[in-house]
C-alpha cells in the first residue's frame, strides 16, 4: 500500500499575513502539513483561526505571503492568477457549503462546466457529455441529469456539485462545509459518499466545524491563531502511524 | 475556452432573462432602425427631387429675371426692362448649339366652355419648342406653330385635367373657349403630367406668347412689363458643352441688358444647380437625422452597460465559481464582453430589420417615398457592434478584475 503512496500536499512554513506595517494580520503563522494520497483529513477550529486562509491557499484561489505550497509534487506558491487558474481546473475538485450551481442549467450543463476552462484538453470535446454523465451516474443522479437545480433538493443538488468537482479528475478535493446548509440526513448521505470516495482512493480536505463530520475522517487538524493546535488520529492507516 | 463555448454561454445568458435581453437591446434597436429609416426617408425625398426636375426636360438652362413684381432694382440707372421676349429670339438666332428655346408668361383668367365657368385658371404663355423643351407630350391634336405664335393666331391647348373639367368626356378638338374676354379655339390637350413642385401642369391653359402678351397682360402694367417674360428655357443640344453655351448667353445678355457681370438683371441657373441647392439642405437635414440617431444609440449602448454592470454584480457568486473551477481573468472578460457584444449585434439585426421593413411601410402605405440606403445598413450595423464592444468592455473588464474568494463570499 505504501509503494502507491505520495504526498499530494506538502507545505512548509507557510505564512499568510494581510494588510501592511502596524495594521497587518497574521492569519497563517509558520504552518507545514503533509497529506498523502489517499487521505480523508479535515481541518477544524474557531473562526479566526486562519481555517479559511489555509483552505484558499490550499485549493490555489490565494498564494501564500511566504513559505512553500507543492500539490503533487509541483511548487504553486509563486504562479500568477492563469497559472493559479490551471491548477485548479487540472488538478483540484471543490465543494462549497452552499452548492454554487448555475441556475437554470441542467445537472448535466453543470457539471460539465470545469471542462470548458480545461487548456489541456484532457478531454476530448466528444468526450465532455458522456464524462458528465458517467460522474453524475457515479453520485446516484443519472436519473436527474436534465434537471436544473431549482427542480433539484439540497442533498441533489451537492451531489452535482460532487460530479461537478470530480469531471476533471483532480488529485485533491476541497470541501468547504459540504454538510453545512443540509438536514443531517441529507448531510450523512453527502458524508457517505465522500468516505466512498475516500475508498476509491480520492485525497480528500474538509474544512468543517461540525465534529459529526471530523468523525468520519482518519485525521483532523485542529487550527488555532494561525498555527497547528493539536492533531486527532482516527484511522488505522498504517502510514499514518508512522508519523 | 474556446469561442464557441463562450458564444454558447453568452447565449445562454441572455435567454435566461427574456424581458431584460429585450429592453436592454431596445435603445440599440430604436438607434440602428432610426438611422436606416432616417437616411431612408432623406434619400426617397432626394430621388423624388431629382425625378422632379429630370421630368422637366433634359440639359436646361433656366434664365429668370432678377426682379419679377417689385420693379426694377432701385438706385442704379435703368437700363432695361428684365427679362424680355426679344431676349429669346436673340439667343435662338445667335447662340450655337441651343436645340430648343421657350419662354413662359402668364395670367390668370376666367375660363368657360359651354355652361362650365372656372375663374383663376392658370394661362400660359410658350413658345412652339415648350414640350421638348419641357419634357412633354400631346395626347390629342396638336400644339401651336411659329407661325400661329407670330400671328397672334388665338389657340388654346389644355391641360390635361383642365380639358375633362371644361369637356368632360367630349372631344374638346376645335371646340371653342372664353379666355377672359377673347375667344380661343382648342387645338390640343396635353398628356398627363401631374403635379410637379407646387405647379400643377395639367390644370393649366396654353397659348402662343404674343397671344398672351397682346390680349391678357392688363392693359395698364403694359408700359411697365413691356414685352417682359418670367422665364427663358434654353435646352442644349450638346451637354458636354453646357459651361460654354451658359457663357455665351450670360455675355449676349448682359449686352443686350446693358448691364455689368458685377450686377446682372437675370440668372442662369441648370438643373444641376437645382439638384445641388435642394440636394445641399437635403444632406444638411440627413446629417442632423443622422445625429439623432447616433446619439440614440449611444444611449442604447450606455443601457447595455448599465445592464451588464447590474448583471456582473448579480452574478458575482457565478463568476467566484468560474474562476474557482479553472476560468481565468480573460475566459471572464471574453464571457461578458461577448454578451455585451451579442445584445448589441441581436439588437442591431433586429434593428435592421425593423429599419428595412419600416422603410418600405412609409413606401407603401406612407406616402413618403424612402430608399434604403446599403451603406446606411452597414453603418448602423458596424455602429451596434462598436457601441458594444465600446459599452461592454467596462463591465467585462470589472468581472474579470474580481477576487475569487471575495466573488465567492458573495452574497
Amino acid at each position: 500500500m505504501s509503494a502507491a503512496t505520495r504526498t499530494i500536499i506538502d507545505t512548509q512554513d507557510l505564512k499568510k499575513v494581510f494588510g501592511m506595517g502596524d495594521v497587518s494580520v497574521t492569519a497563517l503563522d509558520g504552518l507545514s502539513i503533509q497529506i498523502q494520497a489517499g487521505e480523508l483529513v479535515a481541518i477544524m477550529g474557531p473562526s479566526g483561526s486562519g481555517k479559511s486562509t489555509l483552505m484558499n491557499i490550499l485549493g490555489c484561489l490565494s498564494t501564500p505571503t511566504s513559505g512553500k505550497y507543492l500539490l503533487d509534487g509541483e511548487d504553486v506558491s509563486g504562479l500568477d492568477k492563469v497559472q493559479l487558474a490551471a491548477i485548479r481546473n487540472n488538478k483540484l475538485g471543490f465543494v462549497f457549503q452552499s452548492y454554487n450551481l448555475l441556475s437554470r442549467t441542467s445537472a448535466l450543463r453543470n457539471v460539465m462546466l470545469p471542462l470548458i476552462y480545461d487548456r489541456t484538453h484532457k478531454v476530448p470535446r466528444e468526450q465532455w457529455e458522456p464524462k458528465a454523465k458517467e460522474m453524475l451516474e457515479a453520485v446516484g443522479l443519472g436519473d436527474r441529469m436534465d434537471h436544473q437545480p431549482q427542480e433539484l433538493s439540497g442533498g441533489q443538488q451537492q451531489r452535482v456539485a460532487i460530479a461537478r468537482a470530480l469531471v476533471t479528475d483532480p488529485v485533491l478535493l476541497i470541501g468547504d462545509e459540504p454538510t453545512g446548509n443540509l438536514d443531517s440526513k441529507s448531510g450523512e448521505e453527502i458524508m457517505k459518499l465522500f468516505l466512498n470516495l475516500h475508498e476509491q482512493g480520492a485525497t480528500i480536505v474538509i474544512v468543517t466545524h461540525d465534529p459529526v463530520v471530523a468523525q468520519h475522517t482518519e485525521r483532523v487538524i485542529h487550527l488555532k491563531d494561525g498555527c497547528i493546535d493539536t492533531v486527532v488520529h482516527h484511522g488505522h492507516n498504517p502510514s499514518e502511524a508512522v508519523q | 475556452m474556446n469561442p464557441n463555448e463562450v458564444l454558447r454561454i453568452s447565449w445562454e445568458a441572455i435567454l435566461k432573462n427574456k424581458v431584460r435581453t429585450l429592453l436592454t437591446m431596445l435603445g440599440i434597436i430604436i438607434g440602428v432602425a432610426a438611422v436606416i429609416i432616417m437616411i431612408a426617408i432623406s434619400s426617397g425625398t432626394e430621388a423624388t427631387i431629382r425625378d422632379q426636375i429630370t421630368s422637366l426636360g433634359a440639359n436646361l438652362v433656366f434664365i429668370t429675371a432678377n426682379f419679377t413684381r417689385n420693379g426694377p432694382p432701385r438706385g442704379g440707372p435703368q437700363t432695361s426692362g428684365g427679362l424680355v421676349y426679344s431676349d429669346a429670339t436673340a439667343i435662338q438666332q445667335q447662340i450655337p448649339n441651343v436645340a430648343g428655346v421657350s419662354v413662359e408668361q402668364g395670367s390668370s383668367q376666367t375660363v368657360v366652355a359651354g355652361n362650365v365657368s372656372l375663374s383663376s385658371v392658370a394661362i400660359l404663355g410658350s413658345l412652339p419648342d415648350y414640350l421638348s423643351v419641357r419634357g412633354m407630350s400631346i395626347a390629342s391634336g396638336r400644339y401651336f406653330t411659329a407661325q400661329e405664335n407670330t400671328d397672334y393666331t388665338k389657340v388654346a391647348v389644355l391641360g390635361y385635367s383642365l380639358a375633362q373639367s371644361l369637356f368632360g368626356t367630349n372631344d374638346p378638338i376645335g371646340q371653342s373657349v372664353m379666355v377672359g374676354s377673347q375667344r380661343l379655339t382648342v387645338i390640343g390637350v396635353l398628356a398627363k403630367k401631374g403635379l410637379v413642385g407646387d405647379v400643377d401642369y395639367d390644370a393649366r391653359l396654353y397659348t402662343p406668347i404674343q397671344v398672351i402678351l397682346h390680349y391678357f397682360i392688363p392693359s395698364q402694367f403694359a408700359r411697365f412689363l413691356g414685352q417682359s417674360v418670367r422665364t427663358i428655357y434654353v435646352q442644349v443640344a450638346d451637354p458636354t458643352k453646357m459651361n460654354d453655351t451658359i457663357q455665351q448667353i450670360n455675355l449676349l445678355l448682359l449686352q443686350r441688358h446693358k448691364v455689368t457681370a458685377a450686377a446682372p438683371d437675370f440668372t442662369i441657373t441648370t438643373q444641376q444647380d437645382i439638384i445641388t441647392t435642394q440636394g445641399s439642405t437635403t444632406a444638411a437635414f440627413r446629417s442632423l437625422l443622422a445625429w439623432v440617431a447616433g446619439v440614440s444609440l449611444i444611449v442604447g449602448g450606455i443601457g447595455i452597460m448599465n445592464i451588464m454592470l447590474v448583471s456582473v454584480t448579480e452574478r458575482t457568486r457565478e463568476i467566484g465559481l468560474r474562476q474557482s473551477i479553472g476560468a481565468t481573468p480573460s475566459d471572464i472578460r471574453w464571457q461578458f464582453l461577448s454578451e455585451a457584444l451579442l445584445l448589441s449585434l441581436v439588437g442591431g439585426l433586429i434593428g435592421i430589420l425593423i429599419g428595412v421593413g419600416g422603410s418600405y411601410i412609409f413606401n407603401a402605405f406612407g406616402g413618403m417615398r424612402t430608399v434604403v440606403v446599403p451603406s446606411s445598413v452597414l453603418l448602423a450595423f458596424c455602429s451596434a457592434a462598436a457601441v458594444g464592444a465600446f459599452f461592454g468592455f467596462y463591465p467585462a473588464n470589472q468581472a474579470a478584475q474580481l477576487d475569487p474568494i471575495e466573488a465567492l463570499r458573495h452574497e
